[in-house]
């Protein structure tokens, strides 16, 4: 079992070496692996997310019909509130996250429903910051070592603790990464980490027909917009006022108080209006009640 | 729970209990079989059979007793890679008592006609728990070479087992014991920290006691 706490992960990160390398270290010792080992796994998982999100297919459709184009209407919109960055953001959350609706290969991160995030705010960051791709291994790193705290202290499985579990939980990681990959310190990560939990809490998981489409696909694009926010706060010296483990136990007591109708079992939310019903029917999904 | 339990895997949308864990099951399944199934009955039960459908949790298991890998593209046309490798398939949904909300039962069977039953379950981030197999109750991950053994309920039983084990200084990594009644018929599984070669898998068949025993390692192909 590696880092149980935040608090146990700066600790380590104060000890002389980078957050990133503090997480390199500990896989090292939990899994019996040498550092190549280690590196080398992440740099695959890194590489398939480029991928991920090199092969997007705009003619792609889901078997529901619920997904598929949408990453494409994003990328070729002109004129938007949040300009071209930020839309380049959006539309990369849209193609990972419309990719795995669609049965496309992805890298789980956390969970395949949130996939979307992690690639969402790290692919655009490295062309405009002119990063190399071990750079971006160490984003991942960081983003899997606050990951680590998330699903041990509470979870990030929507079926136990609703969306913000699964979408928040890969905000929280990807918020940390961009505080990295700008050059931010440790405690800033867990600020970023915190803040980006802090906005999303109590966030329900209801997808319509249980499927893995609306409003999954979209979260992932509040999920990332979300994370940069609370990564710019951080950066600026906005700090959280409760510390992340706080952040974390108080989601994990808010998911177990969250009634099994909003766990993924597509019977709450939106799953349970009259148009989720009738999609649900329509797609053969589960039904609502 | 390792960085790339949270990190990972790399796999075919769209869930990773639904689809990834499922992908598994199958795997297992196989691998239980260790032999080529030509036919296969695929019962849903819970979530998988509500929601299996709209996540490719049929064509996920029928990819994984084909062989593939959770992240293998062809996952979703697994049907009809089925049909072109002459395994028949019969899919269908029903009720298993106090079972996990994403649990399948799985029968496959080889050309020789031996048939393995799997129950197995999906617990979310594509990982699983092996329920049962054949009927004989279980509960491991199958994340590490796996013997399950069924054995007479009698002192001195186990002692024998794992004295075979510590002489080729195999290390235990779990253990569990079933067993229907005192005297009766128990279910030893042993989860190892290596491999079990073949003359160690010999020896533990050979034990005074053992019925049969059943090998499982996801590492090793077929």
């Amino acid at each position: 079992m590696a880092f149980g706490s935040v608090g146990a992960l700066l600790r380590a990160a104060e000890e002389g070496k980078p957050l990133w390398e503090a997480v390199l270290d500990e896989d090292c010792r939990d899994r019996g692996v040498d550092k190549k080992d280690s590196w080398e796994r992440m740099t695959a998982l890194w590489t398939a997310m480029v991928r991920s999100v090199d092969e997007y297919d705009p003619g792609q459709r889901s078997a529901s019909g619920l997904s598929g184009g949408q990453a494409a209407k994003m990328a070729a919109a002109e004129k938007t509130l949040c300009g071209p960055y930020m839309g380049r953001v959006m539309a990369t959350a849209l193609s990972v996250a419309e990719r795995n609706a669609c049965m496309g290969r992805i890298v789980a991160a956390p969970t395949a429903g949130a996939s979307g995030v992690v690639p969402a705010v790290l692919i655009p960051l490295r062309a405009r910051e002119n990063l190399d791709d071990e750079a971006m291994v160490r984003c991942l790193y960081v983003a899997a070592g606050f990951g680590q705290v998330i699903a041990t202290r509470a979870s990030i499985s929507g079926a136990e603790h609703g969306c913000q579990a699964e979408i928040g939980s890969a905000s929280g990681m990807a918020a940390a990464a961009l505080v990295h990959a700008m050059g931010g310190t440790p405690g800033q990560m867990a600020d970023a980490c915190a803040m980006a939990l802090q906005n999303v809490m109590g966030l329900v998981c209801d997808p319509v027909g249980g499927l893995v489409e609306e409003p999954c696909v979209k979260r992932n694009v509040m999920g990332a917009v979300n994370a940069m926010a609370a990564a710019d706060m951080a950066l600026a010296g906005i700090a959280s006022a409760i510390p992340c483990d706080d952040v974390i136990d108080a989601m994990a007591a808010v998911g177990r108080a969250m009634p099994a109708a909003l766990r993924e079992t597509g019977e709450g939310g939106l799953a349970a209006t009259r148009t989720g019903r009738k999609i649900a029917q329509r797609t053969g999904g589960k039904p609502g009640v | 729970m390792t960085i790339f339990d949270v990190m990972g895997p790399v796999m075919v949308g769209p869930s990773s209990s639904h689809t990834a864990g499922a992908v598994r099951i199958g795997l297992t399944a196989r691998r239980l079989l260790a032999s080529e199934p030509v036919k296969a009955d695929i019962l849903l039960h819970g979530s998988f059979a509500a929601t299996g459908a709209g996540h490719g949790t049929d064509r996920a298991i029928v990819a994984g007793l084909l062989g593939l890998a959770p992240d293998d593209a062809d996952i979703p046309r697994s049907l009809q890679l089925a049909k072109e490798r002459g395994m028949a398939v019969h899919i269908h949904t029903g009720e298993l008592r106090n079972a996990h909300p994403n649990t399948a039962l799985v029968t496959v069977t080889n050309a020789m006609d031996r048939s393995v039953e799997l129950s197995a379950s999906s617990l979310g981030g594509g990982r699983i728990r092996i329920n049962a197999i054949d009927g004989m109750e279980a509960s491991f991950s199958g994340e590490y070479p796996t013997l399950i053994i069924r054995n007479q309920d009698r002192p001195g039983m186990l002692s024998e087992i794992t004295r075979v084990l510590y002489e080729q200084r195999t290390n235990i990594a779990t253990l569990q014991l079933y067993r229907d009644r005192k005297g009766g018929l128990a279910v030893t599984v042993i989860e190892c920290d290596d491999p079990l070669t073949p003359a160690l898998r010999q020896e533990l068949a050979g034990l005074d006691g053992v019925v049969r025993y059943t090998y499982l390692n996801m590492g090793e192909g077929t």
